[in-house]
């Protein structure tokens, strides 16, 4: 009896290891999906790497210049989208002037699409931007690290017109703008090559100049040695840094929304993990026996 | 001398943007080389688009196996490309409202963002199957994941209310993050580095050959 009861319960855990990739699919896309359904306030803690970011742009007096580049791609919108929704409510809140670009082709675009996000507040409505007057996007550049270096002598000779076409000579916002002793600080969205190491190493190394960054949550841990050393004012990891951002600044959005279906996710996995670690144990048990 | 010649000219280079870096009367070479650089990687992009369009149409022309997905990459190509080149009505391709962005959006934009989320269910897959306490190290390892994944959500903190501050979940996965992932991204960088000037001088002295091809 004993025996069978045995051979029943290596059978079950014989079975939960094997189990079907896909009911592990199954299981995810409902812990992802469904908790978007709910409007669940969750509270957020504010790491300090987060308040570095925030605390640069929130520190800049009205008229500064921030150059924004945007170094991504859809892949990775989930996580840096938000982060740029929220930059550029920052920065037109506080009447700051925006100088974008990207250093990946699809991150102007991406620029682009915040702006068409934000613009939609009732707030920057009243507002009444101007392109070339409070932001200016001046597209993408080939060149990846080289872009950045040379921009530190001339960002000409980098950009010689905009994304529309228009020569920087002529645009208002970009006069006086030669290269980045003339900005108040670099803030770049970042998902991996090139990126914000490489804003660091070329422009924060050898022109000194101040950057505050977002990046997916994968490549952010990459980044805290630059923060603890200075040579980054702050960093917003992931979905979870979005979310910190939106808090810091009093605007809930996306990132907010969506960190309730990233737990969710999270405690999924971690569950399976367990369930797996039981199984292994169980059935490396019952050989040693 | 089909050797020699590179050899030769990626010394000088390498040698030149050296000297350029640390003696600032020698920058004027360093710009040089960067407008080389652009013009080259300006044409490196349309070499690119090149190759892609021959692989692909090479495929067809042989009737390969895969030469439907050729064609689809042909056709995705020309369908993005000709209404951003001849279509944006005097305005930039990438502007609001433009078809190009119309396609990017609705085309381009989900089929990318689908793609990069396939890997929540990859990942959670093989963390089921993997990600076992086998060892010390392992366990260590699960340990730490175990801590992060539920500290940087929100529900860490939640499950862990009922500690006493500066022991919650959340607060333990800042310490991780802050103190022994930064000593240990600090190692690896500082490991890189080392690597990366040894490999340039190895490239530089002609020691190191393997971008020509062979060796």
């Amino acid at each position: 009896m004993n025996q069978e009861t045995n051979q029943e319960q290596k059978s079950f855990w014989e079975k939960l290891l094997a189990i079907d990739r896909r009911i592990i699919f199954l299981f995810i896309i409902v812990a992802v999906a469904l908790p978007l359904f709910f409007r669940v306030s969750m509270r957020i803690p504010v790491t300090p790497v987060a308040e570095g970011t925030y605390g640069a742009i929130e520190s800049l007096p009205a008229g500064s210049k921030v150059l924004a580049s945007f170094d991504y791609d859809p892949g990775s919108m989930p996580e840096l989208q938000p982060m740029a929704e929220a930059f550029f409510r920052h920065a037109f809140r506080n009447d700051l002037k925006v100088i974008i670009m990207g250093l990946w082709p699809q991150g102007p675009l991406q620029a682009n699409i915040a702006l068409e996000e934000v613009f939609q507040d009732e707030d920057l409505k009243a507002k009444n931007l101007q392109y070339g007057i409070d932001y200016v996007n001046l597209g993408f550049t080939a060149g990846n690290e080289v872009v950045i270096d040379r921009m530190g002598h001339s960002f000409e000779e980098s950009y010689p017109k905009d994304g529309q076409g228009t020569p920087l000579s002529e645009i208002p916002l970009m006069r006086g703008v030669r290269n980045y002793d003339n900005v108040d600080l670099i803030f770049n969205l970042s998902a991996g090559y090139p990126g914000t190491q490489e804003w660091v190493q070329y422009a924060v190394d050898v022109f000194h100049v101040k950057l505050a960054a977002g990046n997916t949550a994968v490549q952010a841990p990459a980044m805290y040695p630059y923060v603890q050393t200075g040579q980054l004012s702050g960093v917003l990891g992931g979905m979870k840094g979005g979310a910190e951002y939106e808090t810091l600044l009093g605007i809930p959005g996306r990132a907010v929304r969506y960190m309730f279906s990233q737990a969710v996710a999270h405690a999924v996995i971690c569950l399976f993990i367990i369930i797996g670690n039981l199984a292994f144990f169980s059935m490396r048990k019952r050989r040693k026996a | 001398m089909r050797r020699e010649v590179p050899l030769v000219l990626t010394a000088m280079v390498g040698l030149t943007m050296i000297v350029s870096h640390f003696i600032p009367p020698f920058n004027i070479l360093n710009d040089l080389f960067e407008d080389w650089f652009f013009i080259i990687a300006a044409f490196a992009i349309y070499l690119g688009v090149l190759n892609l369009l021959r692989v692909n149409a090479d495929k067809i022309y042989k009737k390969q196996a895969d030469a439907p997905f050729g064609l689809v990459v042909i056709l995705g190509f020309l369908v993005i490309t000709i209404p951003g080149l001849f279509f944006s009505g005097g305005r930039s391709f990438s502007d609001p409202g433009t078809p190009f962005y119309y396609l990017y959006i609705h085309v381009y934009y989900p089929l990318s963002a689908t793609m990069f989320a396939l890997l929540a269910f990859f990942v959670a897959s093989a963390s089921y199957r993997a990600f076992r306490a086998r060892n010390v190290e392992a366990t260590m390892l699960l340990v730490a994941a175990f801590i992060l994944m539920l500290g940087r959500v929100p529900i860490g903190d939640w499950m862990t209310a009922w500690l006493p501050e500066g022991y919650r979940l959340g607060e333990w996965a800042d310490w991780i993050m802050d103190f022994p992932q930064t000593a240990g991204q600090k190692a690896i960088m500082i490991g890189i580095a080392l690597g990366v000037v040894s490999s340039a001088l190895r490239v530089i002295l002609g020691l190191e050959r393997a971008y020509m091809g062979g060796e």
